[in-house]
């Protein structure tokens, strides 16, 4: 028997908010220990949290990017636990009624479209961290990060596989990106996931035993994390065994996992609403103005370069997935270049620039007009292709006019017919025996004359022009 | 006559013609706690430098012409439970008993910012949760009518330093009748205002859905005044009204005695809720000089006042789990010194920290919000609280105002309930329903009883509606003779 693995994630994002979510301290990662810190996230007793509306709007961008229902009234609400590094011994959190719910996140695995319904999408506070001494019997606890605004994604269990996880957390990476909601930067963990996992013989209808799997901190961690549970669970049931519903924690160093609380001891959150704040109304102008507000997202990017523009997919791809590329293309085309060229400037020299550089796009002294000067110049001809590069060179690094620094290095290509006349003329003067050579029908003879022009011209004329003119005087 | 035995308004006016000053108030008033203090035990910190400081400023102000509001240089109690900057915060707690916080309440705020003076932090029940201050890890404060008896709860520390004229203003905060009934055992002035009305930001929450900080004082005018002071939107609590609704800064202006033509009803359930004859007769008396004064009086009904108790004891236990969980001897208060890892910790700390009340409600609220159990009395003790809401406004829609007594019975003695948390429950039959309305009332004395116990009257008002009741109790303040009640502190 042949088993399928069922799957659903829940993806946690930090909103780059200036402040955190219910006071006013800054919401920044880092920070020296416990200096982000006031009365109200530090827990402080009689301190009252107050909404920060950017939170509720940046949710509302995910949610409308996700084609979720936006609650017209959603309600904020108490998780209560115990642990040190939550100074309430209650997370604000939403329950029952979230701000967003019953989306759908469509994507590609592989090219092929794909398609995950999204359960909800709510707002919540991040906790401190613990900062444990190895030597010391005792731990620490930084503030900084308390109250820092999450949010939420709970799939529905529609994923099928390692890869799929990956494109679909891929795909909403992008999408936080797009919106500017989120850094993104997985290193300090703005982006987190638990992963729910399940498997059933294929065909079947029903569910297996889920077991949600925490602490996995990259998207090829979660990859490593499901396969291993997959074929946890497929073995366990080949040898007649049946599968606990627990949480266990992912090891990606060992690559194992192990139990971390069993059903018997799983919390009871005693959620309620939180009676010191008040239902969220979101109003429908509000949604509507923020949808206005939204940009192009990845997904329709990539059909109108493919479609509109003849980019080749897997180029077209590459641009769609990046916001800061796909946003100098679109520039770029709006200032009239050719698309496909940009393409293939951007994922060619520029690609090779920003990797040797560290940079990113908008790091560097290049911007879309330039750019577009650039191959202006390089399409009329004004200059050659290989001084483009150099130019280029300069441009990323430094910034400036192409122009300018065409002068400046004298990079200016021979286009008047008269004076690359004079040139061939004197270089057939020279060369008889291989003008008799070419006459006699011998090719190489040709490319011999063409290369001793461009010499005599020090690479300054333009090679079509020479290729032209040369035979019209040599037939 | 001694300074101390003045009404706030009445020293407002003094120091206005300079006719004393802050400091010689704020001595008279500090006198006064040395001699009564030992007996009544109101205060669980006093602040004695500091506010001798406070009140040398006032008179600089008042001197130059430039004091800070009308309150400038009057002394006043806070209770232990609001947060008050580098002056020990404990909420008569053994978990807290170390904790200074690092900022005021706005309350406090808005209180130094109109000049007065803060003489100290007032005993109260532990978290505010009580109705004799009996639950107080520091002391039991004594009733000043009588010291053998109980002062009320949860503020009783507040009441009773305004009773004993150690202090003419205190703020206290009220959750399920904690100003008003200790109001009415020390015949005192309370009002307990409209949720929404005053800043909860810096009140330690014990249920964030009712608490409500007002005044204490020994006149209506004073706590119009005191109530001009506190009242006010506030961006740090979501649950403030706007200041449009709340109508702050003008009640002690506005105050206007006639009754003529006001509507009172009186609800018949509150009568018979085990009234005592001699509160139910001094009650009827405060009716009889309303009638007298021109008001409508007549009889209402109020069906769900019976659900109030249990649907109070459900919302606010349930809130109070949830508040009290930060105290966890992780960041601040009390730590066993012995314990064995972090839920060791945990349960050591909370249970050796915490008072057997507290811990009785935050089991009781852990219970009501558990899977299981949440439908059953959380989500039902809501709905209840909607419909009590409900017929409280199609009330309103009959009357101006409410009346009823306060607590069934006079003061009763130490040790007389505290053994039986049902009884002691009863105590705040007549005034929770006002919390779980949300609406505001006073309590303030309308009679005695036997022993010269002093016998309180409630009067209810509508959402932000705080000027009728004020005026109406004006109008019965002026035809009694138990304005600026000042007890002997005395056994009865």
């Amino acid at each position: 028997m042949k088993y399928e693995p069922v799957i659903g994630l829940e993806v946690h994002a930090e909103l780059k908010t200036k402040s955190k979510i219910f006071c006013s301290c800054s919401a920044s990662f880092g920070g020296d220990i416990n200096t982000h810190v006031c009365p109200v996230c530090s827990g402080m007793p009689g301190s009252l949290p107050v909404l920060n509306k950017k939170v509720v709007e940046y949710a509302v961008r995910m949610g409308l990017a996700t084609n979720c229902d936006i609650s017209a009234v959603s309600v904020m609400a108490r998780k209560n636990y115990f642990y040190p590094d939550l100074p309430k011994a209650y997370q604000i959190s939403q329950f029952d009624k979230p701000l967003c719910q019953n989306g759908r996140v469509d994507f590609e695995v592989d090219g092929e479209p794909k398609s995950v319904r999204l359960t909800r999408i709510h707002i919540e506070e991040d906790a401190g961290k613990l900062l444990h001494e190895a030597s010391a019997d005792e731990s620490l606890i930084d503030f900084n990060r308390c109250g820092v605004p999450l949010i939420e994604m709970v799939t529905e269990p529609d994923i099928r596989s390692s890869a799929e996880a990956k494109a679909f957390l891929e795909h909403i990476k992008t999408t936080l990106s797009y919106l500017d909601i989120c850094d993104c930067k997985m290193e300090e963990g703005s982006i987190r996931c638990d992963v729910n996992v399940s498997v059933r013989p294929e065909g079947s209808r029903e569910f297996g035993t889920r077991v949600e799997m925490k602490n996995i901190n990259t998207f090829s961690g979660a990859v490593r994390a499901i396969d291993y549970e997959v074929s946890r669970q497929t073995e366990l049931l080949f040898e007649g065994g049946t599968v606990e519903q627990e949480t266990r924690r992912w090891d990606d160093i060992k690559l194992e996992n192990y139990t971390m609380r069993t059903k018997e001891d799983a919390q009871d959150y005693r959620y309620f609403p939180d009676p010191d704040l008040l239902p969220i109304e979101v109003t429908d102008e509000w949604v509507e103005s923020i949808r206005e507000s939204l940009p192009e997202l990845p997904l329709s990017k990539l059909r109108r370069y493919i479609g509109d523009y003849g980019i080749p997919e897997k180029d077209a791809r590459l641009i769609a997935e990046n916001k800061s590329r796909a946003d100098f293309l679109d520039k770029c085309e709006k200032l009239g270049a050719d698309a496909k060229t940009v393409t293939n400037w951007l994922l060619g020299d520029i690609a090779k620039l920003q990797n040797d550089s560290g940079k990113e796009l908008e790091e560097s002294g290049l911007t879309p007009a330039g750019l577009c000067a650039l191959l202006e110049l390089i399409g009329s001809g004004k200059i050659s292709g290989t001084a483009g590069k150099k130019v280029l060179g300069v441009i990323f690094d430094e910034g400036g006019d192409p122009l300018k620094i065409i002068e400046k290095l004298g990079l200016y290509q021979m286009s008047g017919q008269d004076e690359i006349k004079s040139i061939i003329e004197a270089v057939i003067k020279e060369n008889e025996k291989s003008v008799a050579d070419y006459k006699k029908g011998k090719q190489t003879a040709f490319g011999y004359l063409i290369g001793q022009c461009m010499k005599a011209s020090k690479g300054k004329a333009n090679p079509q022009v020479v290729n032209k003119l040369l035979k019209e005087i040599l037939d | 006559m001694d300074l101390y035995k003045y009404t706030a308004s009445e020293l407002s006016r003094m120091l206005i013609k300079k006719e004393t000053s802050a400091k010689e108030i704020a001595e008279s008033c500090f006198k006064r706690t040395d001699e009564v203090e030992k007996d009544v035990e109101a205060y669980i910190t006093l602040n004695r430098e500091e506010a001798l400081k406070q009140a040398e400023k006032a008179d600089e102000r008042i001197k130059n012409g430039s004091a800070s509001s009308p309150l400038d240089g009057i002394p006043l109690a806070v209770k232990d439970n609001m947060c008050t900057e580098g002056i020990k915060t404990t909420c008569a707690s053994k978990i807290l008993y170390n904790f200074i916080p690092p900022y005021d309440a706005t309350v406090v705020k808005k209180i130094k910012d109109a000049g007065m003076v803060i003489t100290g932090k007032a005993n109260c029940d532990e978290f505010a949760m009580g109705s004799s201050t009996e639950t107080s890890y520091y002391k039991k404060t004594k009733n000043p009518h009588d010291i053998t008896r109980v002062p009320g709860g949860s503020s009783g520390g507040s009441a009773a330093s305004v009773a004993a004229g150690e202090v003419p203003l205190s703020v206290g905060s009220d959750t399920g009748g904690s100003i008003r009934q200790p109001s009415s055992h020390c015949g005192v002035v309370g009002l307990k205002p409209t949720y929404g009305s005053v800043s909860r930001y810096g009140l330690i929450a014990f249920a964030s859905s009712l608490d409500q900080i007002g005044p204490f004082s020994r006149s209506i005018e004073d706590a119009a005044m005191l109530a001009d002071v506190i009242y006010g939107h506030d961006p740090l609590d979501s649950t403030s009204a706007p200041d449009a609704r709340i109508g702050a800064g003008n009640f002690a202006k506005r105050l206007n005695p006639d009754v003529k033509g006001l509507k009172i009803g009186l609800p018949k359930e509150y009568f018979g809720l085990g009234v005592s004859d001699e509160v139910k007769s001094a009650v009827m008396n405060a009716v009889s000089i309303y009638e007298k004064l021109g008001a409508k009086v007549f009889e209402i009904s109020l069906k769900l006042v019976k659900y109030a108790l249990p649907v109070y004891y459900i919302i606010s236990s349930a809130e109070a789990s949830s508040n009290l969980a930060r105290f966890d001897g992780v960041k601040y208060g009390y730590r066993s010194s012995d314990y064995d890892g972090l839920v060791d910790l945990y349960v050591k700390s909370r249970s050796e920290g915490f008072g057997k009340e507290v811990q009785r409600r935050v089991m009781l609220g852990t219970y009501v919000l558990s899977s299981g159990y949440y439908d059953a009395y959380y989500n039902k003790g809501r709905l209840a609280q909607r419909a009590i809401k409900q017929e409280f406004s199609d009330a309103f829609s009959d009357c101006d105002l409410i009346l009823t007594p306060v607590t069934p019975n006079t003061a009763f003695r130490f040790g007389e309930k505290s053994g039986d948390p049902v009884q002691m429950y009863v105590e705040d039959i007549c005034t929770v329903s006002v919390n779980i309305a949300g609406i505001p009332a006073i309590a303030m004395p309308c009679g005695k009883g036997e022993g010269e116990l002093p016998v309180g009257v409630q009067l209810i008002g509508k959402h932000f509606d705080e000027q009728t009741i004020l005026n109406a109790g004006l109008a019965l303040e002026k035809e009694l003779d138990l304005k600026n009640w000042v007890a002997d502190v005395r056994k009865a």
